[in-house]
This record gives C-alpha cells, sequence and structure tokens, in this order.
C-alpha cells in the first residue's frame, strides 16, 4: 500500500516545496520508492529545487486529461535511484484538476508499485490546496514560528479534518505531524519569535521535527539540489531526522537551542 | 528604545504577546468552525428533569457543552450537586 503525505501550510512561502524536496529525497535514501508531486498548477517550483527543470515534458494536468501516461510524465531524480518528479503545469489553473483525475493517478502510481506519494500543495485553503490534501493518509503541516502561520496552519488542519476523503467518509482520521521552520533559536532565547513549545502547545499537533534558519537553504535551491544533501549543514541533519522520525526512529530535537558564541568571538566578530 | 533599556535590556517580550494573541484567537476559530449541535438545550433540559428526581438541582447546576480535544468530540456535562448538609 502506497502512503500519500501531503506537505501543507495555508500560508505561502512558509517552505512546503523545500521540504517536500528534502523529505521526498530522505524517503527515497531510505530505499522506499518515492514519488514527488507539484500541486501548484500554474506557478510549478518544486522542479527548480529539485534541478529536473529542463527535463520536464508532461505534467499532471497532461496525464490527468490523458495527454500522456505516468511513465513518459514521471522524472527520474538525477541523485537518487528511488525518487521521481511529477511536476505541475505552468500553463493552467487549479480548476485543471478533478478530484477523479487526481485518484485514477494516485491509484496508478499506487499499481507501480511506489512505497510514497509526497504532494506538494500550493498555499492558501481553496481547490489547489484542497485537491493536495484529499487523498492524504498523513500531513506534514509546516509552520514558521510567526503569528499569521500558525493562525492559517490551525486553519489548514480544520480543512484536513473536515474535507479529506478520510474525514468525508468517516475513516481513521489523517494522521497529522508538525515540523516548525525558519526557526531562529537566538530569537527565541531574546524572547523575540514563538518557541517551536509554543507553536505546539498552540496547534496540538506532534512534532515531527524543527528546521533552523539557514542561508543554506538558498544555497540549495540556487544549484536545484534538495537542502537534504548539503555536507556539514544544520538544515540537512534537521532533515534528515525528520525522515528519520517518520520512520519511527528516536531522534532527539536539535538546532533548538542557542549557543552563545564565546568571549573572544563576540569580541572580535565573525559569523 | 532608550539608551537605558539598550544597555540594562528590559524590552518587552513580544513571542509573549503573540502566545496570548494566537491562543485567544485559535480558541475563537475553532468552535466558530463547530456548529453547536441543536439538541444541547433539549438534552440539558432532560437531564435537570431526570437527576432533580434524585437530588435537588437547579437549571444552574447543570452546564451541558460540547467540545473537541484532539481528534475526539467530547460531550462535557458538569452538574454541580447539592451541600449534603443543608
Ligand atoms: N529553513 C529555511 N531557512 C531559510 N530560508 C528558508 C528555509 N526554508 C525555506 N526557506 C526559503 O523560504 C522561501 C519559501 O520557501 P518554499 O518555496 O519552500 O515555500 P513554500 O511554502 O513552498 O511557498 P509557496 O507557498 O509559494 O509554495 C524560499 O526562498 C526558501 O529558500
Ligand atoms: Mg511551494
Amino acid at each position: 500500500m502506497a502512503r500519500v503525505i501531503v506537505v501543507t501550510s495555508g500560508k505561502g512561502g512558509v517552505g512546503k516545496t523545500t521540504t517536500s524536496a528534502s523529505f521526498s529525497t530522505g524517503l527515497a535514501l531510505r530505499g522506499f520508492k518515492t514519488a514527488v508531486i507539484d500541486f501548484d498548477v500554474g506557478l510549478r517550483n518544486l522542479d527548480l529545487i529539485m534541478g529536473c527543470e529542463r527535463r520536464v515534458v508532461y505534467d499532471l494536468v497532461n496525464v490527468i486529461n490523458g495527454e500522456a501516461n505516468l511513465n513518459q510524465a514521471l522524472i527520474k531524480d538525477k541523485h537518487c535511484e528511488n525518487l521521481f518528479v511529477l511536476p505541475a503545469s505552468q500553463t493552467r489553473d487549479k480548476d485543471a484538476l478533478s478530484e477523479e483525475g487526481v485518484e485514477k493517478v494516485l491509484k496508478e502510481l499506487e499499481h507501480m508499485g511506489f512505497d510514497y506519494i509526497v504532494c506538494d500543495s500550493p498555499a492558501g485553503i481553496e481547490r489547489g490546496a484542497v485537491m493536495a490534501l484529499t487523498f492524504a493518509d498523513e500531513a506534514i503541516v509546516v509552520s514558521n514560528p510567526e503569528v499569521s502561520s500558525v493562525r492559517d496552519s490551525d486553519r489548514i488542519l480544520g480543512i484536513l479534518q473536515s474535507k479529506s476523503r478520510r474525514a468525508v467518509e468517516g475513516r481513521e482520521a489523517v494522521k497529522e505531524h508538525l515540523l516548525i521552520t525558519r526557526y531562529a533559536p537566538k530569537r527565541v532565547e531574546e524572547g523575540e519569535m514563538l518557541s517551536y513549545k509554543d507553536v505546539h502547545e498552540l496547534l496540538r499537533v506532534p512534532l515531527l521535527g524543527v528546521i533552523p534558519e539557514s542561508d543554506d537553504v538558498l544555497q540549495a535551491s540556487n544549484q536545484g539540489s534538495p537542502a537534504i544533501h548539503l555536507k556539514d549543514s544544520d538544515v540537512a541533519t534537521a532533515y534528515q531526522d525528520v525522515v528519520a522520525r517518520f520512520l519511527d526512529e528516536d531522534r532527539p530535537l536539535r538546532f533548538v537551542n542557542y549557543e552563545k558564541p564565546g568571549l573572544l568571538k563576540r569580541i572580535f566578530g565573525g559569523k | 528604545m532608550s539608551l537605558l533599556t539598550y544597555f540594562f535590556g528590559s524590552k518587552p517580550k513580544t513571542a509573549s504577546v503573540a502566545k496570548e494573541r494566537l491562543s485567544l484567537l485559535i480558541a475563537h476559530e475553532r468552535s466558530a468552525n463547530q456548529p453547536t449541535p441543536d439538541f444541547l438545550p433539549a438534552l440539558q433540559r432532560e437531564l435537570i428533569e431526570v437527576i432533580s428526581k434524585y437530588v435537588n438541582v437547579s437549571a444552574d447546576d447543570i452546564q451541558v457543552q460540547l467540545g473537541k480535544r484532539d481528534n475526539y468530540e467530547i460531550l462535557e456535562v458538569d452538574i454541580t450537586l447539592p451541600d449534603q448538609s443543608k
């Protein structure tokens, strides 16, 4: 049975695509056959973050409309053996997605032997976002430690609990995970930023991980290689931990406490 | 920020303000999305009828509320029994 995981947030620009890319890569690196689907129809970006933008020929909407088959549309990742990207259409809008169409694509991926299907949701709470979460078995709700993001996360949790197939059919609820990204321990320490404990307490969803704010994410996207591949990077380690926890391994949280720079560093500066 | 607060550090902690605002807002928005089922008043009335057969309670002594915790809906019935010594 394939597991469908939606990466969602309500609010835009909080790190859904960054997370979808690294999370799906992490699953594939663990040996699971994984597909990652860009649901942001009209504003595709996952292809850029995955570094496969020049190999896009067909997209999700083409497959739904029968203009291409899945084998033609799936792009094999250049770094990982078991990872495939299904890009979004750039020329259509979100109305091009139908529930039956999306369901058909997911079923077919399951038949092709995929273990995990990661759905990168667009921002908002409208059709595109609802379509991305409709068939989810699990949801990673991405939130930044900031008021509007936390509020929107709560909205999207409400939508998961009312509009997902599992909810509509009264089956076991979608399994929810909270992922806090762009976390700045120093600002938390100074009382300027909500702590991960605050966000966790407010949303009351099991915490899957905390990804620190880091310039490395920009380096990764510049190169079109998911952040989890970066060497000696806290962000990469944090995403590896997220994948491990998702697979039920025990990993303590890292990069959540601010370590004061030593005296010399404070006097002479430095990064 | 004055020079003094800069040196002695008594900046207001905005994160705690954010948390307080959010906790009120989220509680409010969650309850707004939760339509109150119309059987609650009737349930409350009938509970009073049944319970008052055995003990002396009034309408104010019984609170019936529907809430949500994690993924469960919770029907909360709060009955204040009269003081025995009276
Ligand atoms: N941990 C991080 N540290 C620093 N910058 C980050 C981090 N995560 C994401 N970003 C940056 O934030 C921006 C938005 O990220 P991303 O595209 O992943 O968000 P999104 O939720 O998919 O956005 P949209 O809602 O538009 O689809 C990007 O510029 C990305 O580089
Ligand atoms: Mg995105």
